[in-house]
């Protein structure tokens, strides 16, 4: 697009006093013209015609307001997703389409009011739903930096998966020394409190001030406060029932079940062992996703049986071998080495498993890189099944008011750049409750979490949202519409009988203002006034 | 002992930027070094990031801006660590800071110097695909948008002084030599890529269509040097058909490294859905060993890549690239272990995907801090399972590529975990030293 004519036509308009190119805006140079045009020609409204608010907004408005000019009396127009973007082939059009859209955002821009945003204490406490190993480390990570931490944990112990692992890859400590000092370390720190047999009720409030109800065993619920909330509750493994035979013989059993034979020590010598990998996982519908942990927890089954009998043959069918990073590739060779065997299946072909009459095994398998039929007479079959969601996850997600993927596992605000923070402030994610991830992965997101947790209780003030909407008690009848409506639990009916907005709560969605009958709400910044203003200019019926 | 609230961050790349983003938001003091002119790291270089395909500058841009223009951030750009004492809670840092030779104060980032410099030399931030001046800025959102003037290539004419409007031209500036106090340390200085030319079985440098993947990924970049055009660079000619090669020094014993990089399968099947996107007549395949298809959306991007996209997925590890010299068409050989038979593909460009490796100065950088490298020249976790981020040496922490193999969100988490642990060795060196003071 011609985008000189633009800012011809931008001058053009009526209260426009200055319009100009840049070709990089948000640059720090870009950033420091707006400055300058601010102080030099008296600006009171700033107009930016760029890309998207989405990326951009929060930097041009901090900007104004470096400047003096309330971040709130900014206005910006997308001119490319919305215009450069789609309209490519046509550059004439385009251009007269970026006019339009600059005369729209000018229009609200006049009739822009500068907004406050709240600002509300941070309770320096957090909760920490999960006493898993991601769950501890954040917490003790936390505690030692001065918060007070509470700890819930459903189970009447703490440890969470890793309860029921025998050793870890790649380090092959036992599972239980690692949790039992894990444990320690959190049951002797003095900012932390342990509730465990507990179970989240309900939560209401918002960043700096949650009131948590949570409720141990049969006794009385009560209510917690912190200002942060941790969500590390975890994952389960998924049970194959009625999958390459499981449950039609004993000896056909899980990846997770194999652990605990080997925990115990119940495991016999078994002369031949298959393992089957993906079981229930990247299905091309449904359960698509990887387990991630599948192929290493094979791997070092597999090596740990092979240290209790050197002579059992074992088979692992794999699709794809997930041996990534720096050390796990060579597990393979070392699993190579020690004589294991690897047999790629193609998801079209998968393995058959048969219980002969006598309770023999067998199983059918189509190598895909030989194209051969094999099969493998056997003693144990071993599913590798994937971590899944708990069946309260999505009461979790509920009372948080948070969102779970496709994949059923909580969803952060932004895959690439914020991937331990949901859209919701206030509350975190780490372990495999946002996906499955070995011991190291999700220590490393504990810890990020811890940080990010850290930074509203260590500021002990935030500012919040001014975007939000506002009820004329007038106009409204107490219908109860948005009540029902607000997805984050912002509006309730007061003493009077009319609604009224928890403004702190309040994400200025707007879905009250545009669901009330009585047209009783408002949402400030997004006011009817400005949105009709915006919709006659883009309909060209106001002078311009 | 003097309690310090400051942490040094060693490297502006994604990584870098989130630790020192983490820690300068709860008020803690950060310098943020940098070794170029620019922070942005290799994420600046991308055209977009799998598998929500989202434009890599557009996210990126301002992350760079808040880590710029953020109050409790002091930005050392162009600048190298020196020498590094003391212990968690009280390092003492020496950090060089190169000249510039233009003084950031004024100036404004206008261009007219890069314009009149007569000197052209390959661009490093377009992969040596461009050229750039010797005076110049790495790309055009660097921050700080501040020139510089690169010594090994001026030529002293000192045109750039002469056009300057804003008189920031200072060719007398000398390097300074800064003392920093702080209490703990991130490293995050990111990867380099294996030298693809060690396999010469696949011509790189040989056949000008052989290219490797973030050459390839600059090419693709609206920004880029091609604008965006994806063009046989021999001929400049649209390719109908184009290969990609994972795995070309990484999982190998043999001259390469044995681990995996992580990241390939994922950034190719990105740029493979990319050309498609661009060209839908233009075929892609994709010569893998496995799928890495273990993180969070990896399977249903592919599943997408193949279904939607028509992206062909070839398991087989090629043996060798000849060129069919009237043509410029590449052919490579591979192996059809499913049919026992030698084949071959004609591709106008083959991608070569490289292992992704340690840096180089990681080990001067080790030295100074006194830390481990592991085996491949990584930074050497204390523990690998319990302690990833924590390095060998208390209060020195590692986070993003510089510590192993991981993609973007693993290396922000990890960079927000490297916050956490330098803000929670600092809390308790703070109490130790409370205590040794309350006992004397």
């Amino acid at each position: 697009m011609d985008v000189p004519e633009v800012v011809k036509y931008a001058e053009t308009l009526s209260n426009v006093a200055y319009a100009e190119r840049n070709l990089y805006t948000c640059s720090s140079e870009g950033l420091r013209k707006i400055k300058d045009a601010i102080e030099k020609h008296n600006l009171n409204r700033v107009v930016v015609a760029s890309c998207t608010p989405r990326t951009h907004e929060p930097l041009f408005r901090a900007t104004c307001e470096e400047a003096g000019v309330n971040k709130y009396l900014f206005e910006m127009a997308n001119i490319r997703e919305q215009c450069s973007w789609v309209h490519s082939h046509e550059p004439e059009k385009a251009t007269e389409k970026a006019k339009e859209i600059v005369r729209m955002a000018v229009a609200k821009a006049r009739l822009l009011q500068p907004q406050e945003e709240p600002e509300i204490d941070v309770t320096p406490s957090a909760l920490v739903i999960g006493g898993g190993i991601s769950g501890l480390t954040a917490a003790l990570c936390l505690a030692n930096q001065g918060f007070k931490v509470h700890v819930v944990e459903k189970e009447r112990e703490l440890g969470g998966l890793l309860k029921k692992v025998h050793k870890l890859y790649p380090s092959m400590e036992d599972a239980s020394a690692v949790l039992k000092r894990a444990i320690k370390a959190v049951e002797s720190n003095k900012n932390i409190k342990i509730l465990t047999s507990t179970v989240i009720k309900g939560v209401k409030g918002f960043i700096g001030n949650f009131d948590v109800i949570v409720q141990k065993g049969k006794q009385k619920p009560r209510t917690i406060q912190v200002g942060t909330i941790i969500v590390a509750s975890g994952a389960t493994s998924f049970e194959p029932i009625g999958m390459f035979g499981y449950g039609e013989s004993k000896k056909i059993i899980t990846q997770s079940q194999l652990e605990e034979f080997l925990k115990t020590g119940k495991l016999k010598k078994p002369k031949r062992v298959v393992m089957i990998q993906c079981v229930g996982a990247r299905r091309p519908t449904g359960r698509t996703y990887c387990s991630r942990v599948c192929c290493m927890t094979a791997l070092k089954n597999s090596m740990l049986i092979k240290e209790l009998s050197p002579d059992t043959d074992i088979y692992i069918l794999y699709r794809e071998l997930q041996t990534y990073g720096k050390e796990y590739e060579e597990w393979h060779r070392m699993a190579q080495d020690k004589g294991i065997k690897f047999i790629k299946y193609a998801l079209e072909r998968p393995p058959e498993v048969t219980v002969t009459p006598d309770g023999k095994l067998s199983v059918k398998v189509h190598h895909a890189l030989l194209d051969e039929e094999m099969t493998i007479e056997n003693d144990l079959v071993v599913l590798s099944t994937p971590l899944i969601q708990h069946e309260d996850g999505k009461a979790l997600s509920q009372m948080l008011k948070v969102p779970l993927g496709s994949d059923g596992f909580f969803f952060e605000a932004h895959v690439k750049l914020r991937p331990i923070d949901f859209a919701t402030d206030g509350i975190y994610v780490c372990g495999t409750a946002h996906s499955p991830k070995d011991v190291a992965e999700s220590i490393a997101q504990a810890y990020g979490v811890a940080s990010r947790a850290a930074i509203p209780m260590a500021l002990k003030r935030l500012r919040t949202e001014a975007i939000t909407s506002s009820v004329d008690e007038s106009l409204c009848t107490g219908c109860g519409t948005c009540v029902k409506l607000c997805p984050y639990g912002a509006i309730e009916k007061d003493e009077k009988g009319v609604a009224k907005v928890t403004a702190v709560v309040c994400k200025g969605c707007g879905v009250c203002a545009a669901s009330c009958p009585e047209r009783a709400i408002t949402m400030r910044h997004f006011t009817n006034e400005q949105i009709i203003a915006q919709a006659l200019a883009a309909l060209g019926r106001v002078p311009a | 002992m003097k309690k310090t609230n400051s942490v040094l961050v060693i490297g502006g790349g994604i990584a870098g930027m989130q630790a020192s983003l983490d820690l300068a938001s709860r008020g803690m003091r950060v310098y943020l070094v940098e070794k170029t002119p620019s922070i942005g790291g290799r994420m600046a270089q991308l055209d977009k990031t799998f598998p929500t395909m989202d434009c890599s500058m557009c996210i990126l841009a301002p992350k760079m801006v808040d880590t710029f223009r953020h109050p409790n951030i002091t930005l050392l750009t162009y600048s190298e660590i020196m020498e590094v004492s003391g212990s968690v809670g009280n390092f003492t840092v020496k950090v060089l800071k190169k000249p510039r030779f233009v003084n950031p104060e004024k100036c404004t980032g206008c261009g007219i110097c890069a314009q009149h410099c007569p000197v052209e030399v390959p661009n490093e931030f377009d992969m040596n695909l461009g050229v750039r001046k010797a005076i110049y800025v790495p790309f055009p959102q660097a921050a700080p948008l501040v020139y510089t003037i690169d010594e090994d290539n001026c030529l002293k004419c000192e045109l750039c002084g002469k056009v300057c409007l804003a008189g920031a031209i200072d060719y007398d500036q000398k390097p300074e030599l800064l003392t920093l106090n702080v209490g703990a340390i991130v490293v995050a200085t990111g990867y380099d890529l294996f030298d693809v030319r060690k396999r010469t079985e696949y011509g790189y440098g040989k056949y000008p269509n052989v290219m490797i993947s973030l050459e390839f990924e600059r090419m693709e970049s609206a920004s880029g040097p091609t604008g965006g055009h994806i063009v046989r660079l021999s001929d400049g000619r649209v390719p109908e058909k184009i290969a990609f090669i994972q795995c070309v020094g990484s999982r190998s014993i043999k001259g390469g490294l044995p681990y995996c990089s992580s990241a390939c399968c994922m950034y190719a099947t990105k740029e493979a859905v990319l050309i498609r996107e661009h060209n839908p007549k233009c075929e892609v395949y994709i010569f893998y060993n496995d799928l890495k298809v273990f993180g969070k959306g990896f399977q249903d991007f592919i599943n997408r890549a193949e279904d939607t996209w028509g992206v062909k997925y070839v398991r087989a590890l090629p043996g060798e690239i000849t060129e069919d010299s009237k043509t410029g068409k590449l052919i490579v050989w591979y192996e059809d272990t499913t049919e026992n038979a030698i084949k071959n593909l004609k591709a106008d460009i083959v991608v070569l995907c490289p292992a992704l490796i340690p840096k180089p100065d990681n080990k001067k950088l080790a030295k100074i801090l006194g830390v481990e490298l592991d085996q491949h020249g990584f930074f050497k976790s204390k523990d690998p399972m319990l302690a990833p981020i924590d390095t060998t040496v208390p209060g020195i922490f590692i986070a993003g590529y510089c510590q192993g193999p991981k993609d973007i969100p693993e290396s922000v988490a990890q960079a927000s975990g490297a916050s956490g642990r330098a803000a929670e060795s600092m809390a308790l060196a703070t109490v130790k030293g409370v205590r040794r003071t309350a006992r004397k």
